[in-house]
């Protein structure tokens, strides 16, 4: 057979490199669930972005509008079921705004306390799944060793280990436990007898005084190490304008060089729960980042989380502090079928992700009218074909992964 | 700034056509802005130095309907469908919120989507934002660059925030009910 092309254009048209169209996900293990991203490549380098999203939808927003408040407290579990507690919060205290229900001393200092441990086993997650879309896999595993004492704690506190309605509107649910076993994991990484009980709030402490310095090793291990470093710094660098305008918040914000958290800077609700706690705020650029480091990389947003895991510690034994001496219940009672007022508000909240909103109408029934829940991952989402122009491929995980998506959130 | 002073700058710029009398007093208060006027009145809010809100927190519709008959009197609103800004300037620490109110179908022809211009030229977020309300309460925004569903497939049929949305008995052979 012969391989006698008459016309030299067909030759031509052979070896020319075509752009092409790559599905990555919704399967696709490091897209952090079922996001799917339609990228349009040029050999290895990614002209254009696009995600698809909604294969979680549920439209929880609907649901919303046919329940009760206090029965929408285990939707809101599952849109950021890595950080359920917070998202908790957030739900109850826009109630509260609407119907201006006070939160006990004792319960505000609890949530405190709850809501930072949430943040730090978030953020753990967060840094594991990081390495894991970058290649390595030990950080993963150390990460959630700790995570798991966090959950077993979460768990004598309120029998939910992942979806957990602990905090509620007008307080908690209940008290903490006064004497709880020792979690497994716990007492084998501090040489105690398994089983052994002990008060909840020493075994707390415990745990914090291990978890503290491991933060530094798992800086040894991750964030200094060069691979990680070539991988991440001065990579995907989103300008501090950029992230504003495309509403991005919490690290991926503080990463661009933003100073802005709601702990500090949000609405008097929300803000009166940490007057009197001592914590800074971690913004990029740092002084100990490494020469390549730039601010709204990578390397920032993530740099960002580990040193927010550090100031939650603080805040955690603060909360410890005030919880044991403010004594009285830790919930003020909200009845079940109360009407919500003719009224509307808006509350957002410090989520480890970023800023959660609640959006609430309510209409003299008992159900509200509109019940929206604004998510910070969609927000941060967003800007990926913005960041992910003209990037390699092997480098859109990097990107994608550093924003700390949770498809639960963005979806809804 | 508070709210009473955004309001009179406004009002002088704007006129009370644009802007109405007075901001509307809630727990949160917000100023009522007529659909035309709302790219004009959010980029004067973007861009200048008194103002600077940078930051579209949120961007969502909410569909004022009571469908059942019996309970539509006591509703106390008029059937109509509303855009809800939620705003915030991260440098000067202000929030403000705007509302644009449109009739719930185009001309009265049920099906026809109310339109709504977008300010998807003035923050990047609204582009999303607007996809999503287009999505599920069925509002079509007039200069956007990319109005598709974004939560729901493309061949999706209603949006399911409207309060008389009819939930789909059979999509693709899964049934619903």
């Amino acid at each position: 057979m012969s391989l006698v092309i008459e016309d030299p254009r067909v030759v031509e048209f052979d070896v020319q490199t075509d752009e092409m169209l790559v599905n990555m996900g919704p399967q696709h293990p490091s897209t952090h669930g079922v996001l799917r991203l339609l990228l349009r490549t040029d050999g290895e380098i990614v002209h254009e972005c696009t995600p698809h999203i909604g294969y979680l939808h549920r439209c929880a927003e609907k649901i919303g509008e046919n329940l009760s408040p206090p029965q929408y407290i285990p939707y809101t579990d599952r849109m950021d079921y890595l950080a359920a507690m917070n998202m908790n919060l957030g739900f109850s205290l826009t109630v509260e705004k609407l119907t201006k229900t006070k939160v006990p001393a004792r319960g505000a200092h609890l949530r405190v306390l709850i809501a930072e441990l949430g943040r730090i086993a978030s953020h753990l997650v967060g840094m594991g799944a990081y390495g894991l879309d970058l290649g390595t896999f030990s950080p993963f595993l150390y990460a959630f060793r700790e995570r798991e004492i966090i959950l077993d704690l979460f768990e004598e506190a309120c029998g939910a280990r992942l979806t957990y309605s602990y905090l509620t509107i007008g307080g908690l649910t209940h008290d903490l436990p006064e004497e709880i076993e020792i979690p497994d994991g716990l007492a084998s990484l501090t040489g105690r007898r398994a089983g052994e009980r002990y008060p909840f709030l020493e075994v707390l402490e415990m745990f914090l005084q291990w978890l503290e310095p491991r933060i530094w090793e798992y800086h040894t291990l991750l964030t200094r190490n060069a691979i990680f470093i070539k991988r991440t710094a001065g990579l995907g660098i989103l300008s501090p304008e950029m992230a504003v305008s495309y509403g991005c918040t919490g690290p991926v914000l503080r990463g661009s060089g933003v100073d802005f958290d709601l702990r500090r800077d949000g609405e008097a609700i929300y803000t009166d729960m940490y007057k009197g706690y001592e914590y800074e705020i971690p913004v990029a650029p740092f002084a100990d980042a490494p020469r390549e480091a730039v601010v709204g990389d990578n390397w920032c947003r993530f740099y960002v989380r580990m040193m927010e895991v550090v100031q939650s510690i603080r805040l955690v034994r603060q909360a410890i502090k005030k919880y044991q001496s403010t004594p009285g219940v830790v919930r003020e009672n909200f009845k079940l079928g109360a009407k919500l007022p003719k009224d509307e508000v808006y509350l957002e909240t410090e989520c480890p992700r970023g800023q959660m909103g609640f959006y609430l109408v309510g209409n003299g029934e008992g159900n509200p009218l509109r019940l929206r829940a604004k998510s910070s991952s969609f927000c941060n989402l967003s800007v990926t074909d913005r960041i992910c122009e003209g990037v390699p491929l092997a480098d859109v995980p990097a990107i994608v992964g550093s924003l700390d998506i949770v498809m639960g959130e963005i979806d809804r | 700034m508070d709210i009473q002073q955004i309001h009179g700058v406004l009002l002088e710029r704007f006129g009370e056509a644009a802007v109405g009398a007075a901001p509307h007093q809630a727990t949160d208060p917000w100023i009522q802005v007529a659909p035309e006027a709302i790219v004009a009145v959010s980029r004067f809010l973007h861009d200048d130095p008194r103002m600077l809100f940078h930051h579209l927190n949120d961007l969502c519709g909410v569909d004022y309907l009571e469908p059942d008959a019996k309970k539509a009197a006591k509703f106390g609103h008029e059937p109509h469908v509303e855009v809800v800004y939620h705003l915030s300037s991260l440098k000067l620490r202000q929030q403000l919120k705007l509302k644009v109110s449109v009739p719930r179908w185009k001309d009265g022809i049920a099906g026809q989507l109310p339109v709504v211009p977008s300010v998807s030229s003035v923050w990047g977020i609204a582009n999303w934002h607007e996809r999503e309300a287009y999505d599920l309460v069925g509002i079509w925004f007039e200069g956007h660059p990319n109005l598709r569903r974004i939560l729901c497939p493309e061949d999706w049929t209603g949006h399911a925030l409207r309060k008389d949305y009819e939930f789909p008995l059979e999509y693709h052979g899964v049934r619903g009910r």
